[in-house]
């Protein structure tokens, strides 16, 4: 066996020993901490939201949320000037493309409005069900890469995703410095009725925060893949 | 031994076997393909250990996305190449 595969294996075996001696000394605790139990009492009377892992995200947690947006459009935001460089001239989108089949074109225009309306759904209901802003807005730019397979050819609008983009962030800033002045501190989503426990117009401003995150997200992965698709086929 | 660390089990064997597949096959498709496999296998078992959330993002960006990615770039590589 010669060095080369010889060092990998060493360096798995010696993850595998931590991760094992991580395993062996796991006991599971039998009561919640103090954090987590309080998370699991007060959300609900708080926040009213159904989902306690979204309330979390959105409202204690809504800072870390706000900067995990922010570096993915440094993500979004350096592609796109890195892939600048290589951008096809206007009018001339790439060349040469295979046609994509009859089945990729065809399940395509069945699926890409159901995957849209599922990925709504997903950011739009995430204080009640699983799933929320960053899933629904995976879904949506998942759709999205579809009609980019399926049709190579097409072009979206740059200028319309950087505005969606961009007042969904606006806002989402907006709304948490409401928080600060009308509720009890930066994105609490009491400024907004807590309504009904369970229905689609309650816990405040939470799905609405949600649904600017999944729209803002849709739109950096969006804008990840056109810039991608953009880009000038080398000669 | 439960039912639920039974069906865990075969999971972890199996998300082992589809990233064992994706290493060794000769065809980039299907190691993409496998590599997609093992996040959807691990989606499932989140969704066992009781954190949907975590699932949906795993079956979304690891399963989805980054699968139809590595498809798209592998479809743009064969354009250019056949060129």
């Amino acid at each position: 066996m010669t060095t080369r595969s010889f060092i990998p294996l060493v360096l798995l075996a010696l993850l595998g020993t931590v991760f094992f001696a991580l395993f062996v000394g796991f006991t599971p605790d039998e009561t919640l901490n103090r954090t987590a139990s309080y998370y699991a009492t007060q959300t609900v009377p708080e926040t009213g939201a159904q989902n306690v892992v979204t309330a979390i995200i959105v409202t204690y947690r809504g800072l870390d949320t706000l900067g995990e947006v922010t570096v993915l459009f440094l993500t979004a935001a350096i592609v796109g000037l890195v892939l600048a460089q290589s951008k096809a001239p206007k009018g001339r989108s790439g060349s040469g493309f295979l046609p994509s089949g009859e089945l990729l074109t065809t399940g395509t225009r069945m699926l890409v409005p159901v995957i849209l309306l599922f990925g709504a759904y997903v950011f739009a209901n995430g204080h009640l069900t699983p799933g929320g802003g960053f899933q629904g807005g995976a879904i949506v730019a998942s759709g999205l890469l579809l009609m980019l397979l399926a049709d190579p050819a097409e072009r979206f609008s740059h200028r319309l995703i950087s505005r969606i983009e961009s007042s969904a962030g606006l806002i989402y800033v907006i709304l948490g410095l409401l928080g600060m002045i009308f509720a009890g501190g930066f994105l609490d989503n009491r400024i907004l009725p807590l309504g009904w426990f369970g229905s689609v117009f309650s816990a405040g401003a939470i799905p609405l925060i949600y649904i600017l995150i999944g729209l803002k997200v849709g739109a950096e992965f969006s804008s990840i893949l056109t810039s991608l698709e953009d880009t000038e086929d080398a000669q | 031994m439960t039912a639920l660390t039974l069906v865990a089990a075969v999971l972890a064997v199996a998300t082992l076997g589809a990233a064992l597949m994706a290493l060794t096959t000769r065809s980039t498709a299907i190691a993409v393909l496998s590599a997609g496999l093992v996040s959807l296998f691990a989606s499932v078992l989140f969704l066992l250990l009781a954190a949907p959330d975590v699932a949906m993002t795993e079956a979304a960006i690891g399963s989805g996305l980054t699968t139809f990615l590595f498809f798209f770039v592998l479809g743009r590589i064969r354009r250019e190449g056949s060129k």
